[in-house]
């Protein structure tokens, strides 16, 4: 019997007096792809920071089986330092990642997401979604086992969105993926399972 | 190795921000000396080298707490702390590179600080200059710790002098003490000491408050 790679007993998470996610039951296989739905508030977001580790649950059980470094997190925010440029960003995190080949990954990765031209500029010169797509290059540089995707389409153009398109089809069945989103027709087709959060 | 690798990289990281950004080390050399102006006026001007040793003393303090205040700003605005969290390395790395840039910054405001009180108050003492250095280890150590405690709460400008001051009273003890006793010592001895403790404290502590 293969262990799941995410299982979640009665998970709940209150901040203070409010209750956002409760009594949670759901698993993840290896090389699953689940998606998240819900409206505004629900708890997509905090369900992807308590898989990553971020936050700790308040009730119930969460076992994530990766280690803290084989998790790639895309947040709502990018996490990268706005002073410093694309290539200083990825640059730091594969360092602290241990990426082998960082230069070659880095590269390849600015490359795929359309942001080689723009490698020098500082992050604040930034579109929001430049941002998002320099966002999911730190997510995806370590080659992480399990990949946590907080809205992977927010503000992103047709042609970037494609990118994510091409991106989801090739780690569906490939990696564990958790996505959260707004628009679930558009990732359902990649998806193994989905929850639907109240 | 890597546990090094991971410091550098992290607190190089801090000074390029810094250099970039120039927010922080201008705001520090501005209020030390601006301080010193408004002490140099405000004494009368019998006033003992003991009291204004002190008041240099308050104005090192009070720039270290400038500097601390905008030491998580970069990480706290674009959530990077969650970035650097979730990555494999040892987290105190993360204190240890932020430290060293807060000492790096404070290093540099006292470099013009300490010329400016000799030209305001008069010569100073080598014994002065070993007890900033030995203070400016126990501030930036303990500083950058509760930086990070107090970055992740609202009341955060608030809560870092709550917490600061209080727990660098023996840096001002000790730090006095050198500048003008007999025998300063046992003061710089003090001050190494708690250095260490605060430091190996710090160290040790800093995962448990970047993580929940």
């Amino acid at each position: 019997m293969i262990h799941p790679l995410i299982r979640a007993r009665a998970l709940g998470r209150d901040f203070g007096a409010k209750r956002v996610l409760r009594g949670l039951d759901f698993a993840v296989q290896p090389g699953g792809f689940l998606l998240v739905t819900g409206r505004n508030g629900s708890g997509k977001s905090t369900l992807l920071s308590l898989c990553a580790g971020l936050l700790a649950p308040t009730a119930g059980e969460l076992e994530v089986a990766v280690e803290r470094g084989e998790v790639g997190y895309l947040a709502h925010e990018p996490l990268v330092y706005r002073e410093l440029t694309a290539l200083e960003n990825l640059d730091l995190y594969g360092r602290l990642y241990r990426v082998p080949e960082r230069r070659e990954r880095i590269g390849m990765l600015l490359e795929r997401f359309g942001l080689w031209d723009a490698r020098h500029e500082r992050i604040e010169a930034y579109s929001r979604g430049m941002a998002q797509r320099l966002a999911l290059c730190r997510a995806l540089l370590h080659e992480p086992r399990l990949l946590l995707l907080d809205e992977p389409y927010s503000a992103l153009d047709n042609e970037a969105s494609g990118l994510v398109d091409a991106l989801l089809s090739e780690l569906a069945g490939e990696r564990t993926v958790v996505v959260t989103s707004h628009d679930p027709e558009r990732v359902r087709r990649f998806a193994s399972e989905e929850l639907a959060l109240a | 190795m890597r546990y090094v690798a991971d410091v550098a990289a992290l607190a190089r990281k801090d000074i390029l921000l810094e250099l970039r950004s120039r927010d922080t080390v201008p705001a520090m050399v501005l209020f030390v000396v601006s301080a010193l102006v408004v002490f140099h006026f405000a004494l009368p001007a019998d006033t003992s080298a003991t009291a204004e040793t002190g008041l240099l003393w308050i104005a090192l303090l009070f720039t270290a707490l400038l500097g601390l205040v905008r030491a998580f700003v970069a990480e706290r605005e674009q959530r990077v702390l969650d970035g650097l969290v979730l990555a494999p390395c040892d987290r105190s790395a993360i204190w240890l590179g932020k430290a060293i840039g807060v000492l790096a910054f404070l290093v540099l405001a006292e470099v013009v600080a300490l010329p400016a009180f000799a030209l305001f108050f008069g010569p100073f003492s080598w014994e002065l200059v070993a007890a900033v250095a030995l203070a400016d280890v126990g501030l930036a150590a303990v500083g950058t710790l509760l930086a990070a405690m107090a970055a992740a709460s609202r009341a955060r400008e608030l809560l870092l002098p709550l917490l600061f001051l209080p727990l660098v009273i023996p840096i001002v003890v000790g730090g006095v003490g050198a500048s003008v006793a007999d025998g300063p010592g046992r003061f710089l001895a003090f001050l190494g000491l708690y250095d260490a403790v605060f430091a190996i404290l710090s160290w040790a502590s800093f995962e448990y408050v970047v993580t929940e």
